[in-house]
């Protein structure tokens, strides 16, 4: 019997020369996604005048650290970056994970009488939203937090998809006889909450928690539109304003020639630091990433189950 | 008199339930103001789009102008440009990305070895993982017209290699799709790849009993199995059709005036007019215009899953 599979599954297996086509073909695609970032890495260690005489280039000249040594050295603003964008990603995601968990458990309970219209409440804002400007007026004149540490924290607090995900989450993998059980031994609802639903619920939290800090550690949208403040620039911003200054001074060669232009070109690092500064960006992710893969990979797809 | 305790039981029970309820308001009441104050006055700011907003003023003592912002809107040229922007890139995104990842996917589940599959599968996905900052800089990195390799690389070949292609309309619909590509495909197919690996080997052994090819058994098992996702995910997309990919048209273009035609959609124009323009006034009225447009395909796909598989509907 076992023999006989054994020759089947033998079977289903692929040519070894349609295996050889497939394995080049999807070499290749590999290389279109790691060949860009290479080309980032290998540019923030060539040297300057590499940088001038061959442009980017996968073959510099001359190798050099220099890119991350001045980074270390004069890099306050991304200190200051770095630990902005740390503290909202973790404090943002607990923040997220806490409320965006008890309201899923209220909208699981099949006999709370009020979790429909939750459910609804929460639902429709997926399907509508007053768009761009009256969040940013409400956010600029009426709350006053931009330019704020709650800027990041509040506005992102809850992911109406995210949380309908939880809900089905804890509905499919926590069995309603278990809150029975639980309530008629006299255990409230905090109780419940706490010593039986986060528990048995670690890996959809764990999910959930890490997509919310991937997008956070991300953003750079918030930053662009509510910070001014240099101290609370996040990384993201940071990386898209220096690109977008060194743009607007090759666009506008007229300006780069003024006092006022040689002055900001002084202050704006060099091609090799920018380079360096995104792969420094980009590493915690990487690293992380393959990691925690198999969480991601499950988010990915529970995204597909029925809401 | 067991019926008696059972019933006693019952009463014993909804009385527990109610008690706790409060428990149950007061998880939820951190959401709830959320929603109310981050999700719903804001919906009450679409008046916005009726006024002519004075920002000294404030919402509520600015005049009422009618229609006037939307006229504005679609007098011009722009409306039409950024809703068709918006709408014929994510048909192009949708069909591109998922021809490239079915094709991947089904290449990656047919591998001999399972590990290289796993490999390329990691690396697939992490684009996925990178913002539009840092997609911006990579691109760049090609793009520059001083320092960029296109450039470099066409200097080599003799030619100038001067060309700003932040100024060429030409590629940069293709490039777009490219970018897109570049980014999402990866996620799409371990999608893909979740739901081959989910299919059963009954259904394979039987066709290989039968001589079929791995040709066959892809378009016989593996697609069909496919069609369905595939499918509901489809028409699902349409309903986000009216929502342009901000960080890929604002970013990855660097916001570069001259190639607006081809890369404005109507999130990066809601941006700009009030950014840049100030006109808080039109950018909520084209706001409007989006989520009114957008809310209405998203009922109309809905009641066309409904109809086809009332499982897949959301609601």
């Amino acid at each position: 019997m076992a023999k006989e599979v054994k020759r089947v599954n033998k079977l289903t297996l692929l040519s070894k020369g349609w295996n050889a086509v497939f394995v080049i073909i999807l070499f290749f695609m590999a290389l279109l996604v790691v060949i860009p970032m290479l080309l980032i890495l290998i540019v923030s260690l060539s040297s300057e005048i590499s940088i001038a005489d061959y442009g980017y280039t996968f073959f510099p000249s001359e190798w050099t650290l220099d890119g991350y040594r001045y980074l270390f050295k004069t890099g306050d603003q991304l200190a200051d970056s770095y630990l902005v964008t740390i503290f909202y990603s973790i404090t943002g995601t607990l923040m997220s994970l806490t409320v965006m968990t008890m309201f899923a458990y209220v909208i699981a309970q099949k006999k709370f009488k009020h979790s429909r219209l939750f459910t609804w409440l929460l639902f429709f804002t997926m399907l509508f939203s007053g768009g761009l400007v009256p969040i940013y007026i409400l956010n600029v004149r009426y709350l006053h937090i931009n330019n704020s540490i709650w800027i990041f924290l509040l506005p992102s607090l809850v992911n109406a998809y995210y949380t309908v995900i939880l809900r089905t989450f804890i509905r499919t993998t926590i069995p309603d006889t278990l809150f029975e059980a639980a309530r008629i031994d006299g255990a409230g609802h905090f109780r419940i909450f706490v010593s039986i639903v986060l528990p048995l619920f670690k890996t959809g939290i764990a999910t959930v928690g890490l997509f919310n800090m991937v997008s956070r550690w991300n953003d750079w949208f918030t930053g662009m539109l509510y910070i001014q403040n240099p101290k609370l620039v996040p990384l993201q911003t940071l990386l898209t304003k220096l690109q977008n200054t060194i743009d607007f001074l090759k666009q506008n060669a007229a300006i780069a020639g003024t006092p006022d232009g040689i002055a900001l070109l002084r202050t704006l690092p060099d091609e090799n630091m920018r380079m360096a500064c995104t792969i420094i960006v980009i590493l915690p992710i990487l690293f992380a990433y393959p990691f925690f893969q198999r969480y991601f990979v499950q988010g990915l797809t529970m995204g597909s189950i029925k809401g | 008199m067991l019926q008696t305790r059972a019933n006693v039981r019952l009463k014993k029970r909804k009385k527990i339930f109610q008690k706790e309820d409060a428990a149950l308001y007061l998880m939820a009441l951190p959401t709830l103001i959320y929603l109310l104050i981050f999700c719903y006055v804001p919906m009450g700011g679409l008046v916005m789009a009726f006024q002519d907003l004075n920002i000294t003023k404030g919402i509520f003592r600015s005049p009422y102008v009618g229609l006037k912002n939307f006229e504005f809107l679609f007098r011009t040229t722009d409306a039409w440009v950024i809703t068709r922007n918006t709408v014929c890139y994510n048909l192009i995104f949708i069909v591109v990305n998922l021809i490239i990842s079915i094709s991947l996917a089904l290449m990656l589940s047919s591998l001999r070895s399972g590990g290289y599959a796993k490999t390329m599968q990691t690396i697939y996905m992490m684009p996925y993982f990178l913002s539009y900052a840092v997609v911006a800089i990579v691109a760049n990195a090609f793009l520059d017209r001083d320092n960029g390799l296109v450039n470099s690389i066409l200097r080599l070949m003799g030619e100038p290699g001067k060309t700003n292609w932040y100024h060429q309309l030409r590629i940069w619909p293709p490039l777009s799709v490219f970018v897109n590509a570049w980014k999402n495909v990866g996620y799409q197919t371990v999608l893909y790849l979740a739901v081959i690996s989910g299919i059963s080997v009954d259904y394979y052994e039987a066709a290989v009993l039968d001589g079929a090819t791995k040709f066959q058994q892809a378009c016989y098992i593996t697609l069909p199995h496919l069609r369905y996702i595939v499918g509901i995910s489809l028409i699902l997309s349409m309903s986000s059709i009216f929502r342009g990919d901000f960080g890929l048209f604002y970013n990855v273009p660097m916001n570069s005036g001259k190639i607006y035609p081809v890369t404005d959609v109507i999130d990066t124009y809601i941006y700009r007019s009030l950014t840049y323009l100030n006109n808080v006034g039109m950018s909520t009225a084209a706001g409007l215009y989006q989520s009114v447009v957008g809310f209405v395909l998203v009922l109309v796909v809905n009641k066309i899953v409904n109809r086809i598989d009332p499982d897949s509907a959301m609601f």
